[in-house]
């Protein structure tokens, strides 16, 4: 009888366990938390999550002897911490570094608020991961460094090349179909890690290195010496890289978009961190609209803003050309130029919706 | 006294209410932890499955049927990136995987059970030399020394392909690989093979012919000396017929790598290598132990019996030790498989590395977990069941 009474207290036990295990665990599954935005959430956490890269110099780095956070791709993420709290700082804003095989899985389970690193716009990533793409802020492509000592200057001269890339991009699709078209042999080596897989070339183990060509500038210019590898002229691939965030969210892909066309529309108008201030009590309809001055301009009120918000994110990191020259441009070592990332006025392909 | 006794006859039948039965309690008990259980189960898939379809993820195992698109070279000569599925794609995976697994297996046993040896011999050099390391590679985690191993080869080996180490043979060994000359078999092989099963035929007749003659006259057995020929004569002979069974693929160096012939490349190399480092440590000490449980009276009698060290360690102590080194012995099996999907870290394209990139490019997360979760079960539930197999031919008999 005592050994029953156990026993019953033992299943009594376990059942209320699992009951409670099961209750706890409702009120956070994805079926029930519909309903809100993430920007509802972000607010209310008072936290921006934002997935960067950690090891690409000009897009996503981290510096191990600052703890600083610098980047393109990081910029970005603080001007839209700055749209939404009004300034940026040091605890509002958490930047998650993320390999290329968890970035999506980070989006879906919302360890991420959005994704700013270096991710392509597919129709099967929109499609299927779950994910929606924002405007895209870089346009890259893919592109082939080698060694500058086997003299090679076109993909027709790789043949029975080894040839060191990311694992699970659409850098890997692109060479293997760049190779088999050409009818030509060679080998892939596919690594997990960013700087693994420059390491891999930069020792030997490949001949060719490929990725989007703003990485392999980045790659290079953080090598020990630069002018031993050489980029190939060619490019094999479109690349558009810009945010991705949770899909049926229109109020939070609002935000995320208009902060990217902020940045673009504020370089147009030629407003700079710099000068901010004087465009404050600017006459310019245009202008004014665009910063929201005045109750009869409705700017970021209309996406659930704060009507300033285009100012704040100008004080936080500058307009689109500041950006990019700050990261990327010709006195950065990355030294890239703006070639299609100019603005549309300029022959690029960088360009706003207008703010009306 | 009647009274008392059909009193008593009364309370004995007198049905137990189920309340208070304890047979029917112990089942209800149970029935009801296996309701909850499988209430609970179905409750988290369930909240899985519409949590996945509310963000437009629905587990599709339609997906393994669709082009992988990358090129896998580990290993594979006739992949060919355009017809391949992500299934085939998981497959050419395995393969490789078991490429590693099996050589690493063998390899990690034939050196655990060296170096548990030497632990207890009484050599004092080869004796610290093992207990050294033992203890570093036990106590030191398998991907720094997998990351150590590639990339202390990388830097050690020759970087140019013209500079590789040569050994004789045609046998090329750089940072990428190591080129060796492919032999394969042209059409009269067959024949050739034909010639060496027989003569392995004929050996073992011989062998067991001359231990009974042994048995029954006392007369050294000889094996080698009577099969030893047999399969070299036989062999010799199908060699003959068959003209030429062989033909040879040396690799040749082109502009940027070796063509031609076979080879390992660095990843593999340095993942065996790695594991089987790693495993044998354990492995050793599993054999240490196993040799120490041996009663010493054993080896005190096997002395006095006049047994040379080696016939003792091979037909006294090993036999014995054997039944306790096997159990723990699978578990390290189990590991060495399991670990074999570090291989990612340093650019080795397994099954975990080809899931990744399937899970990556579609974003069908569970459903490729769920099939790189089968595979992996199904490559540790085999070891084990081949490890019990083993485990049941070496036990205890009584006699």
């Amino acid at each position: 009888m005592y050994r029953l009474a156990r026993r019953l207290v033992y299943a009594g036990f376990s059942l209320a366990l699992v009951v409670a295990f099961v209750v706890s665990l409702l009120p956070t599954s994805p079926a029930l938390a519909q309903g809100g935005s993430i920007l509802d959430e972000v607010r209310q956490r008072g936290v921006l999550n934002c997935g960067v890269n950690g090891g690409v110099p000009g897009f996503g780095f981290l510096d191990a002897e600052s703890g600083e956070w610098s980047g393109f791709d990081v910029d970005f993420c603080r001007a839209l911490a700055a749209a939404i709290f009004g300034e940026v700082t040091a605890d509002n804003l958490q930047f998650v570094p993320l390999t290329t095989q968890e970035r999506f899985t980070a989006v879906q389970t919302k360890q991420v608020d959005v994704l700013f690193r270096n991710s392509t716009w597919t129709l099967s990533r929109d499609g299927e991961l779950g994910l929606d793409f924002g405007p895209t802020n870089y346009y890259d492509g893919q592109g082939l460094m080698v060694r500058a000592d086997l003299g090679a200057t076109t993909i027709e001269d790789l043949d029975g090349a080894s040839i060191c890339s990311l694992t699970g991009t659409t850098t890997e699709l692109n060479i293997t179909e760049a190779m088999e078209n050409r009818g030509l042999t060679y080998e892939l080596v596919p690594f997990e890690q960013s700087s693994e897989t420059s390491a891999a070339f930069q020792e030997g183990r490949c001949d060719v290195l490929t990725s989007d060509q703003s990485q392999l500038a980045g790659l290079r210019s953080d090598s020990a010496d630069p002018g031993a590898y050489v980029l190939l002229d060619e490019i094999i691939s479109k690349e558009p890289l810009g945010p991705a965030y949770l899909a049926n969210d229109s109020a939070w892909a609002d935000v995320v978009d208009w902060t990217v066309f902020a940045v673009i529309q504020a370089e147009e108008f030629g407003i700079t961190q710099g000068n901010i201030d004087s465009f404050m009590t600017t006459e310019d309809p245009r202008i004014a609209r665009f910063l929201g001055l005045g109750d009869d301009n409705p700017s970021g009120s209309l996406i659930g803003l704060d009507n300033g918000f285009v100012a704040n994110i100008i004080r936080a990191v500058g307009n689109y050309g500041e950006i990019f020259e700050r990261n990327l441009g010709p006195d950065t070592p990355v030294g890239l130029e703006r070639g299609l990332n100019s603005l549309w006025t300029n022959g690029g392909l960088m360009y706003s919706p207008p703010w009306r | 006294m009647s009274e008392r006794a059909s009193a008593f006859d009364r309370s004995a039948h007198q049905p137990v209410p189920p309340w208070r039965d304890i047979r029917v309690l112990q089942v209800v008990a149970q029935v009801v932890f296996l309701i909850a259980v499988v209430a609970f189960s179905y409750i988290l898939i369930d909240n899985l499955v519409t949590g996945l379809r509310a963000s437009n993820l629905a587990i599709n195992f339609g997906v393994l049927t669709r082009s992988f698109g990358t090129k896998i070279s580990e290993g594979q000569m006739d992949f060919d990136p355009g017809a391949a599925t992500n299934l085939t794609a998981l497959m050419a995976g395995l393969r490789n995987t078991l490429r590693v697994v099996i050589v690493g297996l063998a390899g990690a046993t034939v050196l655990g059970v060296f170096i548990g040896i030497a632990r207890l011999s009484t050599n004092f050099l080869l004796r610290t030399i093992s207990v050294s390391y033992i203890e570093l590679f036990r106590n030191t985690p398998l991907l720094v020394q997998l990351y150590f191993i590639y990339r202390g080869m990388r830097l050690a080996l020759p970087e140019s392909l013209a500079d590789s180490y040569t050994l004789p043979g045609s046998i090329y060994i750089n940072r990428r690989a190591i080129n060796f000359p492919l032999i394969q078999g042209t059409d009269s092989a067959p024949i050739f093979y034909a010639g060496v099963a027989l003569g392995l035929g004929v050996a073992v007749a011989l062998r067991f012919w001359r231990s009974r003659v042994q048995d029954r006259t006392g007369k050294p057995a000889r094996v080698l000396y009577w099969s030893l020929p047999a399969l070299v004569g036989f062999s010799a002979l199908g060699w003959l017929l068959s003209g030429d069974p062989f033909q040879v693929d040396y690799p040749v160096l082109g502009t940027f790598n070796f063509s031609g012939g076979d080879r390992l490349s660095a990843e593999y190399t340095a993942l065996t290598l790695g594991l089987i480092l790693y495993t044998a440590a354990f492995i050793a000490d599993i054999v240490r132990a196993g040799i120490q449980s041996v009663p010493y009276g054993q080896v005190e009698a096997a002395r006095a019996q006049g047994f040379s060290g080696g016939q003792m360690l091979r037909l006294i102590i090993l036999p014995q030790a054997l039944r306790l080194i096997i159990p723990p012995l699978g578990n390290q099996y189990l590991n060495l498989a399991k670990n074999s999907s570090l291989g990612i870290a340093i650019g080795f394209f397994d099954v975990y590395n080809v899931a990744n990139v399937i899970s990556n490019q579609t974003g069908q997360a569970v459903a490729v977990f769920v099939v790189m979760m089968a595979i992996y079960l199904a490559m540790s539930l085999t070891i084990s069941a081949i490890m019990n197999g083993l485990n049941y031919l070496m036990r205890a008999r009584s006699r």
